[in-house]
Order: structure tokens, then sequence, then C-alpha cells
């Protein structure tokens, strides 16, 4: 029997979506389409596709299985930032192969995210313990991308006036190109040093630790001398060195960053992985991204949350100083939960080892009169081989090991938790040939470790560290954390813009088989041409399915693919002289990283007015354009718009803005309401970013991998990351392909689709986002609609009148709908007092339904305040969400019964109930009393 | 929600209450419910120069940002110190002890009565 992956996938099958149609009085799923999105902007039905016709399940893996054997898997003696490491399977079947956490979504509803948010709080206290500072955030996109980040955090800053930032000559290669690019736009000179000599003023520095090229040394006095100058000293530092070194807060650091992937996540050909960035005292609102915080429930137990989010671009728009909103979280929770269960001392003998296979091949070498170029070093080293280094490096790949050609004469290698006696052999044949010892015996080796500079403090060691080292704790620590938590493998998470749709167990098969897992970014092009056929067929169907030229799979984030974008505007205006053209207009309704992007591609943001229907102010527009048309830049508008509508009048919007030289970017959060049925480049888009994460069903994770695909037009492609097949042009990420191990879940959900099951997909999309503004337009108002009154993907409904009429908040209706087993929809996005809902097409009837109705019963508690029947402080909404422990413990003193707490419709009774772990958390008390990090023990009596 | 008649107020949605050459400055009831519950207020150093509508300071809630403007050029020549340890004074007390900085100020430009305020939020 053959089946349709499609008819899987999408939740509402022909007899549903016929009762649907039925409610909004539509015949057809395509009728209703035809209504909703506007003619001018639809594909024309006989539009060739390059997609091929849907696999099944079966087929899919199967072709994966084949591109998979394309690659070579290797043991990877590379660095760089890259680091063999073994992922406990403990933590990779019960948290990367978990839906219970890679189906999380970010943790803005603090409540029912306490598993995630406990998990990242051990991240956090990771992060500070090893590197020694004050305060760490919840992960970075990356190492280089964190590099940038703490370069723009150490302008805003220091009190030096300067635009100058010193970088260490001996960074990560690919730090230095992300630097050079990321600073050219928002006018920042990096000046190369070595920091022996005098340094000239600057506001920050970034020093390497240890270097590079493995080179250890003791950066305290160049630290002193930035700071001195008001400068802002950043280390990026090896996560694992630091067990066995003295760490960047002891040494005088301001800020630390690096990455945690060596901290058991795979190498994924690049990533996905967390990186990482902690902060001194006095320096923790300047982080950019996620931060968890402790603070305290209703009943005055501690709970977490996230903290701090008005530091965030979201909120802070054009005067952000960062684009950051998202993190790794599932990445980070995988690192976290390493340190959990090697605790202290397993993670302190994974560096020993480490530490010791460089030993020991150095001593082999020192042997042979081979001294290695730096006399201290944690795990990576350099050896002298005049003219033989591509020799050396050929005859090691030979035998399966990857070393780096440094250069002609230069040959490197770093050694890691993975290596054995074996690929020490291996290494010594290849650089000494038949010189190189039969067996490397059981000497004492020498210290390659200065003994003033290793690490005497302790880490880790709050109790979760040394707790749950047996398997059998480890599994049920994971599985205490995940069943605190709701995830798409509980219900419906409806979060307007975020598009939490099906992610198939077949899409997520490939992520953790080696082939894809473990191969290192820097592998050679003949080891890999599996993944880059795979890539590049990726970026065709997207490229064909947007109406682009041209795509990078780069930017590991929404956010970095709208950077990449504008970044790539920018190029195409200086290239053709027009360095003036640096104009940004953003709708207000816009998402505030919009405005964060084009502040850090050197864009000076102009607000263009919506009108009372949410739409682009056409007369305003034009104004802006006649205003600006000299220093016109681009215009970014989401389409459909941020309001969940399709605007009519996208066309002339993106004629006017081209006819006076400007670029438009469309961003693409939206593009569940469109594949299929309109194309970005068709209707004007010049460049886009999309969210893989989104409409191509990468798992949120809990907040994190994101993808983020920038999408061109020819004329901007030669400004796109990796253009014209150079890696290093135009970087946004560590990594030349971004996250590509979380790539073959986009080709998988495209690939078993084709391109009717994407489009059938939209439909169905459409279908229950009208179907529940149709039946829930009675209770509560609909804010916008388009052509005949029909919604896009999404709907907002407007809580602002129940408000007024009751004293009930949306805060009140989202924290209600945990009682009824529900994750809130988006909430004050985009108007302030509203709920957004986007169901997606993956939800099936019987959940859109018992969605409406619990708004419906929700909607008559929230009736019953208002009439009086309930005190407006002491009712159902307002003690929302109810424990277990909040409707046994004590006298029962509500005005209301325990059953309308707890069971306010009689299928939760026998229906799974989700119970939150903690009561309504308090936001402020959390911002005011900043903790970051874990809780004692005694906390939680 | 209250508005004492002897202060001026402008409209950024802050107070003023003149003392001989100097200005004491605070944001309004209003603001601050506007604002929600405070959690960071960013004032200036104590010494640094103000110049009437430029930004000077943040008030940070969970929610948002809202920002301080220098309603009078002059010098800041005291800050509320307590903001730092007590945030939630600027909601509990917005016109005594949730105040925000002191200014000698070299001219006083044209502010609203309470009325005049009263009026603007009204809208």
């Amino acid at each position: 029997m053959r089946e349709l992956f499609a008819d899987r996938h999408i939740g509402t099958d022909t007899a549903a979506q016929r009762t649907m149609l039925e409610a909004l009085g539509y015949p057809s799923v395509d009728a209703l389409v035809d209504a909703a999105i506007p003619s001018g902007i639809r594909v024309a039905d006989d539009l060739e596709t390059t997609l091929p016709s849907a696999a099944s399940e079966v087929e899919a893996l199967a072709e994966l299985r084949a591109l998979a054997q394309r690659n070579r898997v290797t043991r990877p003696m590379i660095g760089l930032g890259y680091h063999g490491t073994v992922t406990p399977a403990v933590i990779q079947r019960n948290v990367l192969e978990n839906p219970s956490w890679y189906t999380a979504y970010t943790p803005y509803q603090p409540e029912i995210s306490q598993g995630r948010l406990e998990a990242l709080i051990n991240f956090q206290t990771m992060v500070t313990d090893l590197t020694g500072l004050a305060t760490a955030n919840a992960s970075m996109l990356d190492e280089g991308t964190a590099v940038v980040e703490a370069m723009l955090l150490a302008r805003r800053a220091s009190r030096a006036d300067t635009t100058t930032f010193l970088v260490d000559v001996d960074v990560l290669p690919r730090t230095r190109a992300l630097l050079a690019h990321r600073a050219e736009a928002v006018g920042i000179e990096l000046v190369d040093t070595d920091f022996a000599g005098e340094l000239p003023e600057a506001f920050g520095a970034v020093i390497q630790y240890p270097g590079a090229s493995g080179r250890l040394w003791n950066p305290a006095d160049a630290i002193a001398r930035v700071q001195e100058g008001g400068g802002i000293a950043v280390l990026a530092a090896d996560l694992l060195a630091l067990a066995l070194i003295t760490s960047p807060g002891e040494l005088g650091a301001d800020v630390a960053v690096g990455t945690t992937q060596r901290f058991g996540v795979p190498l994924g050909f690049g990533g996905p992985h967390a990186g990482y960035m902690a902060v001194r005292a006095g320096l923790e609102r300047q982080l950019p991204g996620r931060l968890v915080g402790v603070s305290v429930d209703a009943a005055g137990y501690p709970a977490y949350r996230l903290s701090l989010q008005t530091r965030e671009q979201h909120i802070r728009r054009e005067k952000a100083t960062s684009n950051i909103c998202t993190a790794q979280v599932l990445l980070a929770v995988m690192a976290s939960m390493y340190a959990v269960y090697h605790g202290p001392r397993g993670i302190k003998a994974i560096a020993h080892h480490a530490n010791r296979m460089a030993n020991l091949v150095v001593d082999a070498l020192t042997d042979a009169g081979l001294a290695p170029v730096h006399e201290r070093y944690f795990d990576t080293v350099q050896v002298r081989v005049p003219g033989r280094a591509a020799e050396v490096v050929d005859a090691a790949e030979a035998e399966d090991v990857l070393l780096r050609l440094v250069d002609a004469d230069t040959v490197q290698f770093s050694t890691d938790e993975t290596t054995t006696s074996a690929d020490a052999l291996v290494v010594l044949r290849a650089v000494l040939g038949d010189a190189a010892p039969a067996s490397l015996g059981f000497k004492p080796v020498s210290r390659s470790i200065d003994p003033e500079h290793m690490r005497q403090t302790e880490y880790l060691s709050h109790p979760v560290f040394t707790t749950h080292h047996s398997e059998t704790g480890m599994m049920r620590y994971l599985k205490y954390l995940a069943d605190k938590d709701y995830a798409l493998d509980r219900g419906m998470i409806p979060l307007g813009s975020c598009t939490m749709k099906l992610n198939a167990a077949t899409e997520m098969a490939a992520v953790t088989w080696p082939e894809f897992a473990n191969l290192h970014p820097l592998a050679p092009e003949a080891h890999t041409a599996g993944y880059r056929e795979l890539v590049g067929q990726l970026s065709r169907w997207l490229a064909d399915v947007t109406g682009y030229d041209e795509v990078s799979l780069q930017p590991n984030a929404g956010s970095q693919g709208e950077l990449a974008g504008l970044l790539a505007i920018r190029g195409y205006h200086r290239a053709r002289g027009q360095e003036h053209r640096t104009v940004c207009l953003i709708p207000s309704s816009a998402h505030g990283t919009n405005a964060a992007s084009a502040v850090l591609a050197g864009m000076r943001v102009v607000v263009v007015a919506c009108d009372e229907l949410g739409n682009v102010d056409l007369a305003d527009l034009r104004a802006k354009v006649d205003e600006h048309a000299d220093d016109l830049a681009a215009l970014m508008v989401t389409y459909p718009s941020t309001h969940g509508v399709y605007e009519h009048d996208i066309r002339e919007i993106t004629d006017a803005v081209h006819a006076a030289g400007g670029q438009v970017y469309v961003d693409g959060a939206n593009l569940n309401a469109l594949l299929g049925y309109a194309r970005f480049g068709d209707f004007g888009g010049d460049v886009s970013h999309l969210n893989l994460h989104k409409t191509f069903c990468i798992p949120h994770g809990g907040g994190g991998p994101g993808v983020g695909p920038v999408a061109a037009k020819a004329h901007l492609a030669p400004y796109l990351p990796g253009a014209g097949g150079d890696p290093d042009a135009n970087p946004v990420s560590s990594a030349v392909y971004g996250s590509p191990s979380i790539l073959p879940i986009s080709w998988a959900y495209v690939r078993m689709m084709g391109a009717e099951g994407l489009r059938r997909a939209t439909g169905a999309a459409v279908l229950a986002a009208n179907y529940i503004a149709a039946r829930l337009r009675e209770h509560y108002p609909v804010l916008y609609s388009g052509d005949n009154g029909l919604v896009a993907h999404e709907c907002i409904l407007d809580l602002r009148p129940l408000r007024e009429a009751t004293g009930v908040t949306v805060d009140d209706v989202a924290k209600r709908l945990i009682d009824y087993g529900f994750h809130a929809p988006t909430m004050s996005f985009p108007v302030a007092g509203t709920l957004m809902v986007e169901p997606t097409e993956s939800e099936d009837l019987a959940e859109l339904d018992r969605l409406i109705e619990a708004m419906i019963a929700i909607k008559a508690e929230a009736d019953a305040v208002g009439a009086g029947v309930w005190p407006k402080d002491d009712n159902p909404l307002a003690n929302a969400p109810h424990t277990a422990e909040s409707v046994i413990a004590g006298e029962w003193t509500h005005p209301y019964t325990r059953e309308q707490a707890v069971y306010p419709v009689r299928t939760l009774v026998h229906g799974g109930k989700y119970w939150p772990p903690v009561r309504r958390i308090d936001q402020a008390y959390g911002d005011r009393n900043l903790v970051c990090a874990c809780p004692p023990v005694e906390a939680f009596a | 929600m209250t508005l004492p008649a002897d202060l001026k107020y402008t409209s950024e949605h802050e107070w003023v209450a003149v003392d001989g050459d100097i200005a004491r400055i605070g944001i309004t009831d209003y603001a601050a419910d506007k604002l929600g519950d405070v959690v960071f207020v960013d004032l200036p150093q104590a010494g640094t120069p103000a110049v009437a509508g430029r930004v000077v300071g943040e008030i940070e809630s969970t929610k948002s940002v809202g920002e301080l403007y220098a309603p009078v050029d002059g010098e800041i020549v005291e800050v509320n110190e307590a903001l730092a340890d007590d945030p939630s004074l600027v909601n509990s007390d917005p016109y005594g002890a949730g105040w925000m900085i002191a200014v000698r100020f070299t001219g006083l430009p044209e502010l609203l009565s309470a009325d005049e305020y009263a009026a603007l939020t009204a809208e």
C-alpha cells in the first residue's frame, strides 16, 4: 500500500474540511483561498516546478540513506571550535530524539516551561562556573556570532570614545571573517594585535583562549591593559579547557564567549550547537539574547522565567543593540545535561584525557626531535614539517584522521574526548613516517600547562551536577523535567506567527545518523558530497517555491537571515556607488527584530504608518518614499502581514519602492500562508528570509535551533553568504552551511509533500485559521481581516473589550487556558491586549474544536466575573493556573469549586490532564531580584 | 490617578517640582501605570549636563522600556539612588520617593499645569 505523507502531516481529512467549509460557507478549500488571497499575486496554475513529486516516507528515508552514504565519516582532529565528543546515549534518546524536548516552544509561558527553564538555568550555572563570571545567558547561536555580539556589547558598555576593536591575531579564522563583515556595517574598525606591544585606544578586545594555534598563554596582563583605556576585555574561551586552566573571571575578563559543542553535541558538519556568553557583575543588562532567572509563583515557591526581556529587540526595536531573538535551547539543554551526567569530576577527567592524548603525541614527536611550535597548549598542537604539510595531512586522511593544514610548512591537530591511542599513532605516522613509534607506551607525560596557570577554583558544585550520574537517575531526571513542560506531544500550541506544526518522526530520523551527525565543517569536500547534494537540492526547492534565484542556508536563525538579506542590499547599493542609500522603511506593525536587524546592517529606520485595518498606509508609504527617494535602501515588509492579513496593495507597495531605486525585503515569517499559492519573488520581493523552523518543520527545540535561509533575486546573489561557492563570502554564521545537521528535516518535508502537498498544507492552514475566527467571532472580536472578511493563516482575537467589561486580562485568559490543557496563543503581539491564534495545518478538527470550546467557556467565566458572580480578585481566571497542591492543600476558601478550578470541562478527568508545576509567576519580582543560576536546594523546601 | 496641582508637567508624562533654581523630576502616576511594574531605572551620573528634550535615562518595566527626557536645560545635580535598590518606588510613590533626577536649570521652558496635563491624558 502506498500512502501520501501529506495525509499524515495535514490534520484535517476531507470530511473534517467539509464540516469546516460549511461553517464558513465555501464549497471547497480552493474557493476559500481564492477568496482570501488577492488574485493579482497568485501563481499561474501551469507554473513549472522543479520539485519532484511526493515521495513516501519509506522512499524518502531510502533517498536520505543514499545521500548519507556519500558522506565519509572519519575522525576529525581539525579543531577550530569543533571537536569530537561522545553524546551520552541517555541524552541522545531522552533529549535529542524526544519530542517532549524538541517540539516545545520558547518558554514565553513560564508556568508550563519549568522543565526546560531548569535545564537552561543548569546551563547558565555551568557556564558561569566554568568561566568564573557572574551571569551567563541561555546560549548564543554559535561561537562566531557570540564574539560579534560581545563586540557590540563592548561598544555599548565601554567608556572609551573610539570606534576601534582589537582582535587577537590568534583568533579563530572564521571568527575574524565574521567580525570583519559585521564591523564594517556598523562603523567599527578592527585592529589586529598580538597584545605584545603598545595597544591602541579601543572600546574592547577579543582574545582567543587558548589561541586558534593551540598556544596557551596567560592573558591577564593584556586584559588589564585593555581595561586601562576603558575597553571591555572579551575572552573567546574553550569551555572544556577551562576545567583545567585559570578561568576568564579569575583573569579579570569582562566577558567570555565560545561554544559548548564539545559538551556532547554532535559536530553535525558545523551545527547547530549552543554558543555561550557570560559577563561580569554590572554587565548583565547588556547581555544579548535570552536570560533565564528565578522568581516566585503565587504560592511563594521558586519558579523560573525569562528575565529582563526589555533588553530584547522585540521591545527596543531600532534602539536595540542586538537582533538576537532566539537561543539554541535544545543544544544548550544537551550540553547542560552532559555536565549534569558527568559532573565536575567527569568533566575534569574528559579535559585531562584530551590534554593527555596531545601530550602523548607531543612527547613522541619530541623524542623524534620535533618540538611543537608552542610549548604550552591544552589540546591543540602545531608542528613544523617544512614543505611537507599537505603530504602529512593526506597521509593522515588516508587513515581516516583529519588534520588541519595551517600552511605549506605547518600542520595542526586537536585531541578530544574521543581521541584514542590509535588516532595518536596515525598522527605520528603521518608526521614521522617510518620513524614513528609502534606504540605509545605508558611513560609519564610532560605537563603542557604551566602549574601556575592550572585552575585552582571549583566548578559545577551545585548538587544537580553530582546527583544524576547513574543512567537510571539521568533518565528519570530528564523525564521529570520533560513532564513539567507542555510541548506538541501534549496538545496544540496555537502561537500566532510561530507556526507550531508537526515535526514528523521520519523528518527527524536522519539527524542522528553518523553520516550527518559526525562530520567536521572543514572536512575535505570529497567527504561531504552527500551533504552538499542535499544542501543544493533543498536550496533549489526553496528558491523554486519562493520565486527567487539563489538561496543561502547559512543563517542559523531568522534574525540572521534578515541581517544577511539587508547586508546583501547594502552590498548591492555600495557596489553601484550608492553608499548613501541607507534608509530602511519599516511598517509600524513589523516585528521588532526587523528594525534591530536594519540598524545592525548599518541602516537608518524610518517607520511607515499602518491604517486602521492594520495594512501599510499607502499614502504614508508614498510620502516616505518621496521624502527619502535619494537615500532609500529598502523596505522591509512581512507578507501576509504581521496582522495575519493578505494585504491587497502589496504590488503597489513594492512598485513604489522599486520606482525610487529601493530594494524590497519580504519577511518570510508568514510563508506558511502562501506556499504553493503565491511567491515573494513574483510580487516584487528582491530578497527574503525563510524560517525553516516555522514553515519547513524544523522543530522549535524549546527555543532554538532555528534556520533562517536567505533567498534573493540574481542581482543580490553576489552579496549573499557563501556567494559563488566562496565559503568566506559575506559570512553571518560560524559554519558555512549554518546548521546542516537539521537540514535533512526540511529536505524530507519538501520531498514527502511535493508541490501539491505543500499547497494542500497552505490551504488547510488558512482553512483552520478562518474556521477558528468564524467560530470565535461572536465571543471575541476578530481584529483584522482582508478580502471577503477572511484572515490568512492566523487570527487576532481582541480581548480589550473583555477587559473593559470584566477586568479580566489577556494574562488571565492565557493562564486559564493552561487549566484547560492548552498552551496560550501569542499574547499582545502585534497588538497589546490581544491573542493571536495560528492553528497550522497539522491540528485535527477535534483539537481545533477543543480550543474553540475552551475559549468560549473562558469567555463565560470572564462574563461571570464581570457580572459580579465572582470577585475580581478571586475567581478561576485571576487564580489560574491551578496546581494540584493549590486545590488539595488546606481549606478551600474560593467562591468556585475545586472541580471548576482544575476540571473546567469533564473530558479533562479522563483525558490526560496537564498539571502545571507552579502557579502564576511574579514577573516583576524576578526582574527586581535578578538570580540567574541554580538556586540552593533548600529554596524548594 | 493622582495629579498634584502644585507640580508642573510635560507632554512626555513627567512632572517637575521647581524650588529656586533646582527642578526635581519624575514620571507621572499615569506613565507609571502605563509602564506597569517598574523593575529598573537607568539614571545618569550627577554632574552631567541636561539638555531639554534629550533622553537622560531609561525606565524598564517587565514589558516595556520608557525614556526619561530632560525637561529643562542645566546640570544634573542629584539622582535618586534609592531607585537602584527599589525601583518599585516609581509605581508606589511616583511623586515622592519615586523621583528620579534633580537639575540645576539655566532656563525654564513652558510647562503644563495639572489641568492641562489632565486634558492631555484624557484624550
